[in-house]
């Protein structure tokens, strides 16, 4: 009898050591408050590259391209609690699938979406089916041999174009608009982070979702419960590849070149860095740890090679104070 | 016979758990299963419903063959289960615990939940509605909201029964559904499992300990030991069974309670 009265204590404990964020909670759950925070954010984000140069709105970009493969990797990681250390490969496929199919075969840009879906959903069933009985701790082993063997083929391969990579992948249009500069793609790119949050949130909510929590706090239970777990887990790693896919395909056709050292080990210990940082399964922790990733480094650039030290030390300094991350989820 | 076990033998690493067992629940009866510690009752549970992997034996359930299906299957086709030691998800809500059990009655995916379709949708509310009536039910409505883990035991027990009625079983298993409850507990749990197979028509198979629990609410006993079923029949039977009593010499009076 002694359990129930120490999981209470504990609960009462959270709300003091959390004041702020206990705040923010509650005014979140009014759902006026929500809304209106979510415009005034829509709204910065639309005028913000009208009032500043074109150096910070590629910057802002970045950080949207970000934000969206930190929600892919949080279904993985958030959500179905599966660690993946090889993220960036389902970028790489989404990328070299736009920018061979567009620069090699001459395919237009749009109808190249859906062929990227379709790569990433065969590479997540093809890393995810053979590795999904392993416990954590091997499958953040095979995940990172998974990321790296992407990374060894696009260097090696001649479709891929070997270590110097693809380059002049032509620029997409859209009814007439010519999506080329710096600003169209900041939009393409705010377009693309709203769509990912909306289909995160839609995901996390929904009979797949709760099952993603389940299989993640007590396995068997879940079995019991008639769940098929190894089905579960492959769903969510083959929509977290997608979602990495749509982020890798706008890259490329944002860049217009690619080469396989955009898609290296540090790229996916970026974007787990920042899911972890912001907080594992919250989609507005996920986008806070997205765009402190980004821009901090943006922030510390005239401290010269000092940069990355001060960097390092502020990541720990945030996981020492706030081991859930900066917004968790409320439960954990 | 709604539930059939003929001949089944479950090894460990040379030791027999289950030797050869033949066992069958009738469909709309409430049938318990009893025997000393290590007798091999939750063994058979497992076996059942798919955790184990018996070496001999047939497990036919109403018309499928159960023997070498996986857990997640064996529930799809009607068979629920608790556990011995409370397993709730315990950082979700009582209500999203529910929900669970209705997984396997639902079928939206992830293209309809991202695009939010009707049918989706409406599946949705179905499932909380079928959630909610199984909390009422089981007279836990009102803590719907509150974390697992924060409801005192005897609830969580109910929360584990809700969730598994959500599957909507033809048989329910209850692994010690009184362990740790009060004497007022204990007779609102007969009352419960009463209402399962009246009101919903569920058939129920129990393992307990508590002979007083078993001897009131059964209708059919079947008795357990070192792996061997020694007896069944019905409460008075099973009681006079000298097998029953010798199985049961040297365990504690208090155990005992026949």
């Amino acid at each position: 009898m002694s359990e129930p009265n120490s999981a209470e204590t504990r609960s009462e404990q959270t709300p003091a050591a959390n004041g702020l964020l206990d705040h923010m909670y509650v005014f979140f759950d009014d759902v006026r408050h929500r809304y209106g925070f979510y415009a005034l954010v829509l709204i910065v984000l639309v005028v913000m590259p009208l009032l500043t140069g074109q150096y910070i709105t590629a910057i802002m970009t970045n950080a949207l391209l970000y934000v969206v493969l930190c929600l892919g990797l949080n279904i993985v990681v958030g959500y179905a609690g599966l660690l993946d250390l090889g993220y960036a490969a389902f970028f790489a496929v989404g990328a070299y699938t736009v920018g061979i199919l567009t620069q090699e075969f001459g395919m237009n840009f749009w109808l190249t979406i859906p062929c990227a879906v379709v790569t990433a959903s065969i590479a997540g069933v093809v890393i995810g089916g053979p590795t999904l009985r392993l416990r954590s701790d091997y499958l953040a082993i095979v995940t990172l041999g998974f990321g790296e063997i992407v990374r060894f083929s696009a260097r090696n391969l001649e479709i891929t174009g070997g270590a110097s990579g693809l380059a002049a992948i032509p620029s997409p249009s859209l009814f007439g608009w010519h999506i080329d500069s710096t600003l169209d793609f900041y939009y393409i790119f705010v377009l693309l982070a709203v769509v990912a949050c909306i289909a995160s949130h839609r995901l996390h909510n929904s009979r797949l979702g709760r099952a993603w929590l389940y299989v993640r706090h007590d396995e068997d239970a879940a079995e019991v419960m008639g769940i098929n777990r190894v089905r579960v887990k492959l769903a969510a790693y083959v929509i977290g590849s997608i979602f990495g896919a749509m982020g890798g395909a706008f890259f490329a056709v944002n860049l217009g070149a690619i080469s396989p050292e955009s898609f290296s080990f540090e790229q996916s210990v970026l974007v787990l860095l920042a899911v972890v940082l912001g907080g594992m399964g919250r989609i507005p922790g996920v986008i806070l740890g997205a765009f402190i990733v980004v821009l901090m480094p943006e922030f510390l650039r005239e401290l010269g090679s000092l940069r990355l030290l001060i960097f390092a030390v502020l990541l720990l300094l945030i996981m020492l104070f706030r081991p859930t991350g900066i917004w968790p989820d409320r439960r954990s | 016979m709604l539930l059939q076990v003929d001949g089944v033998t479950l090894r460990f690493a040379g030791n027999t758990v289950l030797d050869s067992v033949d066992f069958a629940v009738g469909e709309g009866v409430i049938t318990s299963l009893i025997g000393p510690n290590g007798a091999g009752k939750t063994s058979l549970f497992n076996s059942v419903t798919g955790f184990y992997r018996p070496q001999q034996g047939k497990i036919e359930f109403d018309g499928n063959r159960l023997t070498k299906q996986k857990p997640h299957r064996v529930t799809q086709l009607g068979i629920a289960r608790t556990f011995q030691n409370v397993r709730l998800f315990r950082e979700m809500s009582v209500l999203e615990n529910v929900m669970s059990g209705m997984h396997c009655r639902t079928h939206c995916g992830a293209l309809s939940a991202v695009l939010r379709t009707p049918r989706q949708q409406k599946e949705e509310r179905w499932i909380h509605e079928a959630s909610n009536e199984c909390l009422e039910f089981v007279g836990i409505d009102h803590f719907r909201d509150r974390l697992a883990t924060n409801l005192p035991y005897g609830y969580q027990r109910r929360v584990e029964i809700a969730r598994a009625l959500a599957t909507q079983p033809k048989l329910l298993l209850l692994d010690e559904p009184a362990a740790g409850l009060n004497s007022g507990e204990k007779d609102e749990l007969i009352n419960l499992i009463r209402r399962i197979r009246d009101e919903r028509g569920t058939s129920v198979l129990l393992i307990e300990h508590d002979m007083g629990l078993v001897m009131q609410v059964s209708e059919s006993i079947h008795v357990l030991d070192h792996g061997r079923m020694i007896a069944n029949g019905t409460a008075e039977e099973v009681q006079n069974n000298p097998r029953v009593v010798e199985a049961y010499l040297g365990q504690e009076e208090e155990e005992l309670e026949l």
